[in-house]
C-alpha cells in the first residue's frame, strides 16, 4: 500500500497544470464568457495532443494506457485550470470508443426516466460532434445508445448559470440513436461519477488556494484578515473538506481500476465487490460535490464584497462546481443510490 | 496510489485474524463500566495475552521491546482487532500511547529496563498529568512547581484531566522547573509513582456520569530527579518528540467502531420503519460517504507516516472531520432512538429493537459530545490546519 501519489503522477500533474497555464490561461478562457461556443480549437488539441482524452486507454488499443487512479489527477487539473469543453465526457468515454479517445469531442447525457418533467439540456451544443446516452440508473440491462448532435433539434439557452458552460435545450423525445456494443455502462457511469468528482476536488482546492492568498494580502483593523480566528476556521474547515473528498475519489479510482481492492474493501464493508464499487464512486461524488460548493463559498465569503463581484474569477468555479454537482447524479440521487446499497 | 496489500501483509492478517478468533472466547466476561478496579484487571489481562503472543507494543520499535511493526501490518491489526470486537487499549492507553514511547525516545537505558517491560507485560498502568485547572489549550502555560532538593524534585500544584488515575501506578507529569514565565522553556517531564505521599485524586464526574477523570492535587510530593526523562527544562521537546511515532493509525479503531455502529443504525432504522423516511435514508447515506472517505484518508495518512517516517499533517484533517462526523451519527442514533433515547439505562422494548442497546447509543451521544473537545479541541485544530497547512498568520498576542 502506498496511498500517495506515485512520482508518475507527480510528474503527470505537474505537466496537465504547466500546460494549461501555458496554453489556457484562465485570461484566455475568460475571454469566451458567455458565448455559444467556449472551447477553443487549439485548446482541444493541445489537450488531445497530450494524450488527455485517450489517456484511460489500453496501449495496445492505441492509448497511454493509464489508470482512473492517473485519470483523477487529470480531472483535478482541467478544473483547477477552469478549462471548458465535454472534457470529462470524451475521457470517460476513451475506453470503449475510438472516436473519444481519437480526441472527437463526445457529450454524455443521462437517459431520463420517463416521467421526468425537467428539460433535457445539453452542455457545449456546439462544440460535441457525438453524444452518448447512458441507460437510465435504475435500467440495469439498459444500453448505450449513440446519437448525433445534428439530429437533434435544440434551442440555445439565453444565459447559463456558467457562463462557460453553454447550454442548449433538446426539445422532443429523444431519438433512438444506435445501440453501442461493448461500452458498459455501469463502469461508464461509476468512472464518470469518479472524474466529475475529481474535478469538484480541483475546484474545491483551487477556490482555498485563491481565498488563502487574499486573507494573508487584504488587511483590515491593522492585520491581514487571514489572522483572525473567524476567517482562519473557514478556511480550515475547507481544506478538511478538500482533502476527505480527495482521499475518497482517490480511493474510488483506485477501486474501480483493481479488482483486488474491490474484493478487499467488499470484506471492510460488509458488502460484494459490486456493491463496493457503487458505494465508492457514489461516496466521492458526494463529498466532491460538498466540498467544491461548500469552498467556492467560502472562498467568495473570504474575499468579502469583492467575491461578489464578476471580475474575481470565485464566482466561476462556483457556477461550474454547480454544474458538475447537477451532472449524472445529483446529491439526492447519490444519497438515494447509496442508501439502495447499505 | 496504490491499495493493494502484499501477500506478507495479506497472511498477517490471516494471522491476527486466527488468534483473534482462538483467544477471544477465554477472555473473561467485561466488567461493569463504572468499576475501575475490575476494568483495570480486564485491560491488563488482555495486554498479557497479547505480550504472551508477542502483539504487545505492535507500534512500538524493536529496541524498546516492542514488535516494530509497519504503518500498514498497524494498520491491518487494528482493523482484525475492530472486526473480531477484540478490548480497547482502555486503562494501557496512557502506558502504550505515550509514557512509552517517549521513555524509548528519551530515556535513559535504567529508565527503559525498568518501565518499558511492565508496560508491554501489562503489569503497570499510566496515567497523564500534563492539564491544569488553569492550563488547557494553553499547556506551555503550565503553573505545578517542581523545585530541587538534593536528588529529589518537590511538587506542589494540580492536574486536571488525569484519566484513570485512581488506578494508575505511575504518572507522566509535566512540571514547571523554569521561570514562572518560561513557558515552553521551562518545563521537565518527570515520573511520579502514583502512591507517593502528597497526591491526592479527586474524581471529576462527566456529564455522562463516569468518574474516568480526575484531578490531581500535589502537596510537596517528593520524586527523585532519576526519575526526570530527558534534561531540565527540555519536557515540552520530550513530549513533542513522542508524537512522532504516531502512525496515522491512532483512531482506526474509532472509525471503525463509528462504521460498525452505522450499519447497526441502519438495521434499526429499517426495523422501526423510520428507513421510510428519506431524510432519515438519506442521513445515513452522508454518513456512510464521510466515514468511507476517512477510511482513504486514514489509508492516505499511513501511506504518508509510512514513507516520511514520521507523520504528515493528514492527522489533524483526520481528526477535525471525524470529531464532527462521529457527533453526526451519535445524534443519528439518539433521533432514531425517539423518546426511549431519553433513558441512559436498559429500557424494555428498546433494547432489543437492534443489535445496539438504547442505553450504549445514550452513552455514545454523550460520550460524542467530548470528540471536538478531548485531545486539542477542534479550534485548536483548526488554527493548526490554518497556520501549519494553509500558512496563514498567526494572531497577534
Amino acid at each position: 500500500m502506498d496511498f500517495q501519489l506515485s512520482d508518475d503522477q507527480r510528474a503527470l500533474q505537474e505537466g496537465i497544470r504547466s500546460l494549461i497555464n501555458g496554453a489556457i490561461s484562465l485570461e484566455e478562457i475568460r475571454t469566451k464568457e458567455g458565448a455559444d461556443d467556449t472551447v477553443e480549437q487549439a485548446w482541444w488539441d493541445a489537450l488531445n495532443d497530450a494524450g488527455v482524452f485517450s489517456l484511460l486507454v489500453a496501449e495496445q488499443d492505441g492509448g497511454v494506457g493509464l489508470s482512473l487512479a492517473d485519470g483523477v489527477v487529470v480531472a483535478e487539473e482541467l478544473a483547477r485550470g477552469l478549462v471548458p469543453g465535454p472534457l470529462l465526457s470524451t475521457m470517460a468515454l476513451g475506453p470503449g470508443l475510438a472516436d473519444a479517445a481519437g480526441g472527437m469531442p463526445i457529450a454524455l447525457i443521462d437517459q431520463q426516466s420517463p416521467n421526468s418533467a425537467v428539460p433535457l439540456l445539453l452542455e457545449h451544443p456546439q462544440t460535441v460532434k457525438s453524444i452518448v446516452v447512458l441507460p437510465h440508473m435504475g435500467d440495469a440491462a439498459g444500453q448505450c445508445r449513440r446519437l448525433d448532435p445534428s439530429t437533434l433539434t435544440l434551442s440555445m439557452v439565453d444565459e447559463p448559470l456558467d457562463p462557460l458552460t453553454p447550454l442548449a435545450v433538446v426539445q422532443g423525445t429523444l431519438p433512438e440513436g444506435e445501440a453501442i456494443d461493448g461500452l458498459d455502462a455501469v463502469g461508464l457511469r461509476q468512472r464518470s461519477l469518479v472524474l466529475l468528482g475529481a474535478a469538484q476536488v480541483g475546484i474545491a482546492e483551487v477556490t482555498v488556494e485563491l481565498a488563502v492568498e487574499y486573507a494573508k494580502g487584504r488587511e483590515q483593523f491593522g492585520r491581514p484578515i487571514g489572522s483572525f480566528q473567524a476567517v482562519k476556521h473557514l478556511l480550515a474547515d475547507a481544506l478538511c473538506r478538500t482533502e476527505l473528498a480527495r482521499s475518497a475519489c482517490w480511493a474510488a479510482a483506485v477501486t474501480l481500476d483493481n479488482n483486488d481492492v474491490a474484493t478487499r474493501e467488499a470484506d471492510t464493508l460488509s458488502c460484494s465487490p459490486g456493491e463496493v464499487r457503487w458505494r465508492v464512486a457514489a461516496g466521492a461524488k458526494m463529498l466532491a460535490d460538498d466540498a467544491a460548493l461548500a469552498n467556492a463559498r467560502t472562498a467568495i465569503q473570504v474575499y468579502g464584497g469583492m467575491g461578489f463581484t464578476w471580475e474575481v474569477p470565485i464566482h466561476l468555479y462556483l457556477k461550474r462546481a454547480r454544474v458538475l454537482a447537477q451532472t449524472l447524479a445529483t446529491r439526492t440521487q447519490l444519497a438515494d443510490l447509496l442508501s439502495a446499497l447499505i | 496510489m496504490d491499495l493493494r496489500y502484499t501477500e506478507e501483509e495479506e497472511a498477517f492478517r490471516l494471522e491476527i485474524r486466527a488468534w483473534l478468533s482462538a483467544v477471544l472466547p477465554t477472555l473473561p466476561a467485561k466488567p461493569a463500566s463504572t468499576d475501575w478496579p475490575a476494568r483495570r484487571a480486564y485491560d491488563t489481562h488482555w495486554q498479557r495475552t497479547l505480550y504472551e503472543a508477542g502483539y504487545a507494543g505492535i507500534d512500538w520499535p524493536v529496541d524498546g521491546g516492542g514488535r516494530g511493526s509497519s504503518p500498514v501490518e498497524q494498520l491491518i491489526f487494528k482493523e482484525e482487532c475492530e472486526f473480531a470486537e477484540a478490548p480497547y487499549i482502555g486503562t494501557g492507553f496512557v502506558g502504550l500511547g505515550h509514557a512509552g514511547p517517549t521513555i524509548i525516545a528519551e530515556g535513559t537505558q535504567a529508565q527503559k529496563e525498568r518501565y518499558l517491560p511492565a508496560i508491554l507485560k501489562g503489569d503497570e498502568i499510566w496515567c497523564q498529568g500534563f492539564s491544569e485547572p488553569g492550563s488547557g489549550s494553553d499547556l506551555a502555560s503550565l503553573r505545578t512547581k517542581a523545585v530541587r532538593d538534593g536528588d529529589e524534585y518537590i511538587i506542589n500544584g494540580s492536574k486536571i484531566w488525569t484519566s484513570h488515575a485512581e488506578v494508575a501506578d505511575y504518572c507522566e507529569m509535566l512540571v514547571r522547573t523554569g521561570d514562572d514565565d518560561s513557558r515552553h522553556r521551562g518545563i521537565s517531564w518527570l515520573i511520579v509513582p502514583m502512591d507517593t505521599p502528597g497526591i491526592e485524586i479527586r474524581p471529576l464526574t462527566t456529564i455522562g456520569g463516569s468518574t474516568e477523570f480526575a484531578e490531581l492535587f500535589l502537596d510537596d510530593v517528593r520524586v527523585p530527579v532519576a526519575n526526570r526523562v530527558g534534561d531540565e527544562n527540555d519536557g515540552w521537546r520530550v513530549t513533542m518528540v513522542t508524537l512522532s511515532f504516531e502512525r496515522g493509525t491512532g483512531f482506526v479503531g474509532d472509525l471503525l467502531e463509528s462504521m460498525r455502529i452505522l450499519r447497526s443504525l441502519t438495521e434499526l432504522a429499517k426495523r422501526t420503519g423510520l428507513w421510510g423516511d428519506p431524510s432519515i435514508r438519506r442521513r445515513i447515506a452522508s454518513l456512510t460517504a464521510a466515514f468511507d472517505g476517512l477510511w482513504a484518508l486514514t489509508k492516505r495518512n499511513v501511506s504518508e507516516a509510512a514513507r516520511l517516517g514520521v507523520p504528515g499533517v493528514g492527522g489533524v484533517v483526520f481528526k477535525l472531520s471525524y470529531s464532527e462526523n462521529g457527533q453526526a451519527l451519535c445524534d443519528l442514533g439518539l433521533d432514531l432512538l425517539e423518546r426511549s433515547g431519553l433513558a441512559a439505562s436498559s429500557i424494555a422494548g428498546a433494547d432489543s429493537l437492534g443489535d445496539l442497546p438504547n442505553a450504549e447509543l445514550v452513552e455514545a451521544w454523550i460520550k460524542g459530545i467530548s470528540l471536538t473537545i478531548a485531545a486539542g479541541t477542534s479550534q485548536i485544530q483548526r488554527n493548526i490546519v490554518a497556520e501549519r497547512v494553509l500558512g496563514l498568520p498567526k494572531e497577534p498576542k
